[in-house]
């Protein structure tokens, strides 16, 4: 069986947007291969609604496996469950988002079982030929692209870029039914299964232990999974005048960014920078304010769908990937973009 | 303490040549550099002997050129350097890349447990070689230390890889040090959720963000010691690894295809200078991203206050190492149009 896995990713007991994602990419796989298309969820006590959601998206099978050790993420305690279920089932694909789970888990896992794995793809698709996945994706600041594939190896395994494919619209006419594990051994698994594998209490590894989020920073950013990004750099002048990309992005409904120089200078914390040193993102629409791109900082944002810059200097280098550039002074070009959006959201402040 | 970071000689510019056959990168023609992002993990390591004692030993994998960036750690600081360099490593993926670097760091594991005493009946086999690399009575491999990930291949799988083949715990992303006992240390590791905060068991891998801290340069009595310093050199038949695992021939992956992708954007420049050519400018703009669906009347309007914000910039002021920031509610807004867009590389 040609089977394509999708490892799910879930925050407080809901399933996050990437895994959705991730479910859209490997449909058109498993499609393709004949195969039929699984997600595995690793969780304490989540709802059953939400492994449904997984089938919503696209999944034709939920495997879930609910233990307490599973609270938080530990490489090595997943790497057992999931050598495991692939000795077990044999995918011929395994995917993950190219998160901090996935990015993390994966490479761990994939010298643990010997198989090959490409990071971070932005494309997959399946070659005509053989079956092999054809893996694609940016090397070398996104100045080469790269297509790789695990010609021997099985399953091939790779992570996926978040935000480089839309999730499939939730469909709730697929069925989704809660199943065992018994009937999974004779391979008649029908379509919309959720199956939950028994606990084995030796994959719990303790040498690793979560003790939770840093609470004064519960609700903090994650540029990579945004859709809308507004970044500041070095025009800004100084860290005052960094509320106007705040702003900006509130306006937009995004996620603030900003380049290295503006994380260096305190402008702005770690967590916002975009670039090599910083984050990599694919979001719908990056506006970079007051940036001039340096090489570093375009290889991460290379991949946006649409890129909007606004510069003093008609020569800066983000306007070499830019789809629309205004050039003139940012301190009088925002206040005119934030005076419109906050006309047009009835918020004139 | 004994300390292993391993680091990657990369390109310095962005300009690389690439092996059509092989689809490898050729490294010996471009100026090369100790990866920048490896720099931080030098410098957590440096920080950590400073704290508990110890030695730290910098290993890499890579041609003979890769030496000169062996001697850049140890002019920073580091005690010792070993080249793991042969050519049936080359055309290595990151399986066997982390396999050969962990078959390093478990050979130079040996040779320092042998002068702990513990591995007696080795003691003649390893004396000499432990002097000689300068991890004389380092003891245990404590701590392996990398940067998230490398500049050009851009991956960050060789850390975990590492710790898979050593099988030793596995702490990613870290960006702070919190507290180091003699069997635990405990760390902050940055995530899509916040700081996560994390036990681990030594001994352990860390891969380390640049928020950790900020790298030192290298010193002048560093230079010197690194002219001076022997860094052997070891081979393919120097480690305990079966053939059919090194390089190109071990690598379950193969590179098939490298493409240049071409700038396709079409840029429109807009100049605005007086109120009415910024004003036109805007309009033009706001034409755009109607066009392109990505106006926030798309979205659900943003309903916070603006006291948020207001908060929020003025804890920047207060707490900047800190800032927390809370996410604009519509940031995912399911209800964003599809634009039909089936690639990441529009």
């Amino acid at each position: 069986m040609r089977d394509v896995w999708t490892l799910a990713e879930q925050h407080k007991g809901k399933i996050k947007d990437v895994s959705f994602e991730l479910l859209a990419r490997g449909r058109g796989l498993a499609d393709t291969l004949g195969g039929r298309l699984c997600s595995i969820v690793l969780s304490s006590g989540i709802d059953k609604e939400e492994l449904r959601r997984l089938i919503y998206h696209g999944a034709d099978i939920v495997y879930f496996v609910d233990s307490s050790c599973l609270e938080h993420v530990v490489c090595e305690t997943y790497t057992h469950v999931l050598s495991s279920l692939i000795d077990e089932y044999l995918p011929h694909v395994f995917l993950a988002a190219a998160t901090t789970t996935g990015r993390t888990v994966l490479p761990y896992l994939a010298v643990k079982i010997h198989t090959g794995l490409t990071a971070d793809c932005t494309e997959l698709a399946i070659e005509e030929e053989t079956g092999n996945l054809l893996q694609t994706r940016p090397a070398i600041g996104g100045n080469i692209m790269a297509t790789i594939k695990t010609p021997r190896h099985r399953p091939q395994m790779a992570t996926v870029r978040p935000k480089s494919m839309k999730a499939l619209p939730e469909d709730r006419s697929r069925i989704a039914s809660i199943g065992h594990a018994e009937n999974s051994q004779t391979g008649k698994i029908h379509s919309g299964s959720i199956i939950q594998i028994p606990w084995n209490p030796a994959w719990c590894d303790k040498r690793v232990t979560v003790s939770g989020i840093r609470e004064d920073d519960a609700d903090s950013v994650s540029i990579e999974e945004a859709d809308l990004v507004v970044s500041g750099g070095r025009g800004l002048k100084k860290r005052d005048n960094f509320h106007l990309i705040d702003e900006l992005a509130h306006a937009f409904g995004a996620q603030v960014g900003a380049s290295r120089d503006a994380v260096d200078r305190g402008w702005v914390s770690y967590p916002h920078q975009v670039g090599l040193s910083g984050k990599t993102i694919s979001p719908r629409l990056y506006m970079g304010i007051g940036i001039s791109g340096a090489v570093q900082h375009l290889a991460g944002i290379k991949t946006a769908e649409c890129i909007v810059a606004v510069n003093s200097d008609e020569h800066a280098n983000i306007l070499q990937v830019a789809d629309f550039a205004i050039v003139g002074d940012l301190f009088a070009v925002i206040p005119e973009i934030q005076r419109r959006l906050d006309t047009k959201d009835g918020n004139n402040e | 303490m004994h300390i292993v970071v391993p680091i990657k000689q990369v390109p310095e510019t962005s300009n690389v040549q690439m092996d059509r056959e092989t689809g490898t990168m050729i490294r010996s023609g471009s100026d090369s550099i100790v990866n920048p992002l490896d720099l931080y993990a030098l410098e957590t390591a440096l920080r950590i002997k400073e704290e508990q004692g110890g030695k730290i030993t910098v290993i890499t994998m890579g041609p003979p050129s890769a030496v000169k960036v062996l001697k850049e750690a140890v002019a920073m600081g580091c005690d010792s350097a070993v080249h793991l360099s042969d050519k049936d490593f080359g055309g290595a993926d990151t399986w066997a890349t982390s396999g050969t670097l962990a078959a390093g760091i478990e050979k130079l594991s040996e040779i320092s447990r042998n002068r702990a005493g513990i591995w007696n009946a080795y003691k003649d086999t390893y004396r000499d070689d432990a002097e000689t690399i300068g991890i004389d009575g380092a003891g245990d491999v404590d701590f392996i230390i990398t940067g998230e990930r490398a500049t050009d291949g851009d991956t960050g799988q060789v850390g975990p890889g590492i710790a898979s083949w050593l099988d030793m715990s596995l702490v990613t992303y870290v960006s702070k040090l919190v507290q180091i006992t003699d069997t635990h240390i405990q760390a902050e590791r940055l995530i899509e959720e916040g700081y996560q905060i994390v036990q681990a068991a030594l001994p352990a891998v860390l891969t380390v963000v640049k928020e950790i801290a900020s790298p030192r340069l290298p010193t002048l009595k560093g230079k010197k010691r690194a002219m001076k310093l022997e860094i052997p050199k070891w081979g393919a038949s120097d480690l305990d690894l079966d053939a059919e695992d090194l390089g190109l021939k071990g690598s379950p992956t193969r590179v098939v295809k490298i493409e240049t992708p071409k700038i396709s954007r079409k840029c429109t420049v807009v100049k605005a200078g007086d109120d009415q050519t910024i004003r036109s400018a805007v309009d033009q703009l706001m034409e755009f991203l109607e066009q392109k669906d990505l106006l926030p009347s798309k979205i659900a309007p943003p309903r916070e206050s603006m006291n948020q914000q207001k908060s929020a910039a003025s804890r920047r002021e207060t707490n900047n190492e800190n800032l927390s920031r809370k996410k604009a509610a519509t940031g995912n807004a399911p209800t964003l149009k599809d634009s039909g867009r089936t690639g990441g590389d529009a």
